[in-house]
């Protein structure tokens, strides 16, 4: 990477001061490496997002159908190599933990190739690594955190899974909204439909029954059907 | 001071570095425009940042920067009002605020002339999107207030419990708002429900009536057909 090192030549001119703080921002910038998307997969497509991952990264893939058809989606994960690690069809939510074992670019892609009018709205959730800490000078930390800074440290935890918790009912509501539109559209749609068949069959049966007996005439009477 | 000037662009790239080592990224075509829903409470601040690199034919690569390329970028909220419709160049970083709660709609398109150019017309678009409490950089804020380490984590902990209290609120105003019917989600899909209720019991019964009426009026028709064919 020959711009780095260009860019490196110009910090050893500021005091080493000023390297601690560019360092400070740098670090400060690398946030847990986490993407949530929501977005929206019109039918017979295909959505692929990629990153690029260091070996031995942990991440997870959480994703969720919010509206839609069927509410279910087809996933899949492929590694540098073009090695599927991981491969579902029509899944309404799922949750993949993976660590990587080769470094380079991982896909992963959403279809909705099997759907042929309806268009999904997709949630997913793409957290990669731990959670870097929250002062960037602590990686050189040698004394043990103190009570009072561990007790943060398990409340902050305790709240990222209140947040994640709050996510997740969000969503389920907006799903439930979304199947609730589709019954109330559909409940419309039947009964002016059956209404509609119900009189056509209604009136063609006699009609039918009428033409029978206009066209022949039993001659002894009492044609029954 | 010419220094601190060049020092600061210095950790300006950096950070861009260090950040665009980390995206996770989409190709997109020409004209093609993607979008994405952020479903946030309101006084909530949304912090977009995005790389583009332009598919190179000769090379079989993306190009690392490409000056001259464009994106628009678009936000809409709730009511379909657009909230920010600006053009930024290939590298762009874009902030808006709720104003009110509920799902907003952020897209991205192309829109530079250059790519037609170039016959492989694919994109990379790096993006990030972080949202309320995640738009806070702590070290800054350190360095800003003159936190100590504890102040700080106290000061992260009171951000994330504001960010769970807003989403509660908005979940909650869905619930019980009534002055502003179809306004709030919530609200909606309770009428939504309640609707289809009455809907399924009004037509069961509407449709028992129709068939018992049918029923009559065919057997009484068949009945004076056949009375006039001298059948019966």
């Amino acid at each position: 990477r020959g711009g780095s090192g260009g860019m490196r030549c110009g910090m050893r001119s500021g005091s080493g001061g000023m390297r601690a703080l560019a360092l400070a921002l740098l670090l400060g910038a690398l946030r847990a490496g986490g993407t949530e998307l929501t977005f929206e997969l019109p039918d017979s497509d295909k959505q692929c997002f990629h990153q690029e991952l260091e070996r031995g990264t942990k991440f997870t893939l959480d994703y969720q159908v919010i509206t839609g058809g069927h509410y279910d989606v087809d996933c899949f994960v492929e590694d540098p190599n073009g090695r599927t690690i991981y491969k579902e069809t029509k899944k309404q939510y799922d949750s993949f933990p993976h660590r990587t074992e080769v470094q380079g670019v991982y896909t992963f892609c959403f279809s909705n190739e099997f759907s042929t009018f309806s268009h999904k709205t997709i949630y997913f959730d793409f957290q990669v690594g731990d959670e870097p800490p929250i002062l960037p000078d602590m990686s050189n930390r040698v004394t043990a955190l103190t009570q009072m800074e561990s007790a943060c440290v398990t409340i902050h935890e305790a709240l990222n899974t209140v947040i994640d918790s709050q996510t997740h009912y969000r969503l389920r509501e907006a799903q439930d909204r979304s199947r609730a539109e589709d019954l109330n559209g559909r409940v419309s749609y039947w009964s002016v439909g059956e209404t509609l068949i119900l009189f056509v069959v209604s009136i063609g049966q006699v009609m039918l029954l009428k033409s029978f007996f206009t066209e022949k005439r039993p001659g002894s009477g009492g044609a029954s059907t | 001071m010419a220094g601190g000037r060049e020092v600061r662009a210095v950790l300006v790239a950096l950070v861009l570095l260090a950040w665009s080592a980390h995206g996770l990224y989409f190709h997109i075509g020409e004209t093609e425009k993607r979008c994405f829903i952020e479903e946030i409470p309101d006084e909530t601040m949304v912090i977009g940042n995005y790389r583009t690199q332009l598919w190179d034919k000769q090379s079989e690569s993306f190009l690392p920067s490409t000056p001259g390329l464009g994106m628009h970028v678009e936000v809409k909220d709730p009511d379909g009002k657009v909230v920010l419709s600006r053009q930024y160049g290939s590298e762009g970083r874009f902030t808006f605020t709720s104003h009110t709660p509920g799902e907003h709609q952020i897209c991205l398109h192309s829109n530079s002339t250059r790519m037609a150019l170039f016959a492989g017309g694919k994109l990379r678009v790096h993006l990030d999107i972080q949202v309320g409490e995640h738009t806070n950089n702590y070290p800054e804020i350190a360095a800003k207030d003159k936190l100590t380490e504890l102040q700080l984590r106290a000061r992260q902990l009171l951000d994330q419990v504001e960010q769970i209290q807003k989403e509660q609120n908005y979940q909650r105003v869905r619930r019980r708002r009534r002055k502003a019917p179809g306004r709030y989600r919530e609200e909606r899909f309770r009428m939504t429900s309640e609707s289809t209720n009455q809907r399924v019991l009004w037509w069961s019964i509407a449709q028992t009536i129709i068939l018992i009426l049918t029923g009559i009026w065919q057997m009484r028709h068949l009945k004076s057909f056949f009375e006039a064919k001298k059948l019966v």
